[in-house]
């Protein structure tokens, strides 16, 4: 086997760059316009479908740049996970349709393994996340995969843990759809999905250890700053540590997502380990913080339940390791 | 066809692997620059990318040539080549670099001390300056090889009236002259594997001091920066190192599995993997402190594979392979016991920098924390508690 490339392109940095150039400048309403304006939400799309005709390596930088801002757009549920799906399904119309709106893709987030769709279109889909911002919905349902216009479906948002990525319930009832594939198309999606998300949480683990190393620098008690005590400094050190193995991995699953070669275990292997580095380093980053850090003002919440819920996303890490030990021989 | 595959034609073409001695064809290796091919030229290199690396050693593995033990004479090539490279001068890097590559010529390492392990920089050997000499007393500790060895790369106290960092200096040390006392030191496995070091005056001609006088701890650095590098940062395939150990007892165990082990022991296959890519990473750059993360994590995994491993052997975990002192060459872990990979595994986190130490040296040189208040920084290593 050759060795992956787990580097980052100078492309791949300038690309960084400019998403984070971004999202420094802006927030909120028009950010996501703004997003899709520069390109990086059809990145993995073939030119000709208008896309950028670049591929996963790139999708998996903005992930992380997305994670470290927690931004509140629906990337992971349109760009990543519906367009994943849309170009498994091939070159049609229909397609074309989709990749020029918001597709969203109508599964749980939690989803991993089989997907049980709806019958006849009629029924209710639980936790849909960035369900909110969808003009169609990509729905498996007997068997196959269809595209049901946002109109013809009701959308009901609900508290969500991650208000940044909130998810919301879909009912329908004898929607009009088009069928678009079968639902190899979505075990495809979840696949990319759950790649992608791996870079996502490196980004949201870094933002969190950064943010910690710089408070506990400037923090002082005990007539020290807190971060010469070595019972924190080690922590740290640990944490940054999880931080190495983590990016490897998830830069190991970009670029087998990319080349194709032993995605599955690529994929599993890097959520089995990025989505628990990056819970641990949100609850680092609250527990460091010490009383601040459990503050609503304070940002480290909303990374603590972006990385909880993206624990749960796309399969548990049990789930993964569940996944991955047939394909490596390791059988229970 | 590449420019390296290219040379190694050349070079198995002037001296037929099957018919020339070995010694004989690795000193032409190293003539060839093909020792090392990111050293410089007529030094065993070719001032070319360390990638090319591997595409000269599997070009030559192909045409059937002879390697140079590379486990035989780690200390030379992982420790003591880089430091001579950095700090000698040109006599001493065409004298010690060629017969250390071809393994001729074998190194170890005179760094701890009894009274020195994590604070290696507070270490008490004695160099006391005389003519050309030196002259230098003292007792080094966990000295692996050095019963095999030719050269050693040795930090002594020249100043013992400055603070501890800044009266220290680097030397080679002749391991075969008048004064060096070898003695094998056991270790938990049984084994011994190590060696205590007792220096009695033994003579160094200043002209095997490597960097300046007072120089020595920031030559150690370049040593100990490499040494980390050189335990975490092997290339390895999957499955290469512990965890294929461990993971071919579970296959060869179906009967002894349980659900706590599978899912523990498929975690631990997560993190050897990661570990392994995160090497594929850091080769690619030059060595620097994301070193310690490789070690420190290999470390860890290593002594929860082994100790997975005993306890998945369940009656056979309770037996141990044999406690005869030998005098193994090399750390042998696949070639032993469940029991001795447990046991030695627990030297990880111990050698080559502990896992606190190297906690320690990320805070601060990584992550840019601040030191911990320092009581011996300024004082005269002579006023220093002992």
């Amino acid at each position: 086997m050759t060795e992956p490339d787990l580097r980052y392109s100078e492309v791949e940095e300038d690309l960084r760059s400019s998403v984070r150039a971004l999202l420094t400048a802006r927030a909120g309403a028009g950010l996501w316009r703004e997003l899709v304006g520069l390109g990086v939400t059809s990145l993995p799309v073939p030119e000709g479908l208008g896309g950028q005709g670049a591929g996963y390596r790139e999708v998996a930088v903005v992930a992380e740049e997305l994670g470290a801002s927690v931004a509140p757009v629906p990337f992971l549920g349109s760009a990543v996970l519906a367009t994943a799906a849309l170009l498994h399904a091939g070159d049609t119309p229909e397609v074309r349709l989709a990749l020029s709106g918001t597709p969203v893709l109508a599964v749980p987030l939690s989803s991993w393994g089989a997907v049980v769709g709806v019958r006849g279109l009629t029924g209710s889909i639980r936790s849909v996340a960035d369900a909110a911002a969808a003009d169609r919905f990509l729905v498996p349902a007997d068997n196959g995969l269809y595209l049901v216009e946002a109109a013809d479906v009701r959308v009901s948002p609900v508290p969500s843990l991650d208000e940044t990525r909130p998810v919301a319930d879909l009912e329908f009832s004898a929607a009009p759809g088009t069928r678009l594939a079968g639902l190899d198309a979505v075990r495809r999606a979840l696949l990319v999905g759950a790649g992608i998300l791996a870079s996502e949480q490196v980004g949201v683990a870094q933002w969190c250890l950064d943010t910690t190393v710089a408070y506990v620098r400037q923090r002082v008690q005990f007539g020290r700053p807190v971060g010469s005590f070595q019972a924190v400094k080690h922590r740290l050190a640990d944490l940054w540590q999880e931080l190495v193995l983590a990016r490897a991995a998830a830069r190991n699953a970009a670029d087998a997502l990319t080349t194709g070669v032993d995605t599955a275990v690529a994929v599993s292997l890097a959520q089995s380990l990025c989505a628990t580095v990056a819970v641990r380093a949100a609850e680092e980053c609250v527990q460091l913080h010490g009383g601040i850090g459990m503050t609503w003002e304070h940002p480290a919440h909303r990374y603590l339940k972006r990385a909880k819920a993206n624990e749960i996303a796309l399969g548990t890490p049990g789930m993964h390791r569940a996944t991955l030990a047939p394909l490596i021989d390791l059988l229970g | 066809m590449s420019e390296w595959t290219d040379r190694v034609a050349a070079l198995v073409a002037a001296h037929d692997p099957a018919t020339t001695d070995r010694a004989a064809f690795l000193r032409a290796r190293f003539d060839a620059g093909l020792a090392w091919v990111h050293f410089p030229e007529g030094l065993g290199g070719l001032a070319a990318p360390r990638e090319a690396q591997r595409e000269v050693d599997a070009a030559l593995s192909a045409a059937g040539a002879p390697d140079n033990d590379p486990r035989r004479i780690g200390i030379g090539l992982g420790m003591a080549a880089p430091t001579i490279l950095a700090h000698g001068t040109a006599d001493q890097r065409r004298r010690f670099l060629r017969p250390l590559w071809t393994g001729e010529e074998v190194w170890c390492q005179l760094f701890s001390e009894p009274g020195a392990g994590s604070d290696l920089a507070a270490l008490a050997t004695r160099a006391r300056r005389d003519g050309d000499d030196w002259v230098v007393t003292g007792q080094k500790v966990w000295t692996s090889s050095a019963h095999n060895a030719r050269w050693a790369i040795l930090l002594g106290r020249t100043d013992p009236d400055v603070p501890k960092h800044a009266g220290l200096t680097y030397f080679v040390c002749d391991m075969t002259a008048p004064g060096v006392d070898v003695r094998p030191l056991r270790q938990i496995t049984g084994e011994a594997e190590f060696n205590e070091v007792f220096l009695s005056e033994v003579r160094v001609p200043d002209t095997d001091r490597l960097g300046d006088v007072g120089d020595g701890w920031r030559v150690a650095r370049t040593t100990l920066m490499n040494e980390r590098v050189a335990i975490g940062g092997r290339p390895v395939p999957r499955e290469g190192g512990m965890v294929g150990v461990v993971a071919r007892t579970w296959r060869d165990n179906p009967d002894r599995r349980t659900p706590d082990l599978h899912d523990r022991l498929v975690a631990l296959w997560v993190r050897a993997e990661a570990l392994r890519l995160a090497g594929i990473r850091l080769r690619t750059g030059s060595p620097g402190p994301e070193g310690s993360a490789m070690k420190l994590a290999f470390a860890g995994i290593a002594q929860a594979l082994s100790g997975l491993e005993v306890e998945l052997l369940a009656e056979d975990g309770l037996r141990y392979d044999d406690w005869t002192e030998r005098r193994p060459a090399h750390v042998d872990y696949l070639g032993r016991g469940a029991g001795y990979r447990y046991l030695r595994a627990k030297g990880n986190s111990i050698e080559g920098g502990t896992s606190e130490i190297l906690r320690t040296i990320i805070a601060e040189r990584v992550l840019g924390l601040p030191a911990e208040p320092r009581a011996d920084k300024d004082l005269p290593w002579k006023d220093l508690p002992r």
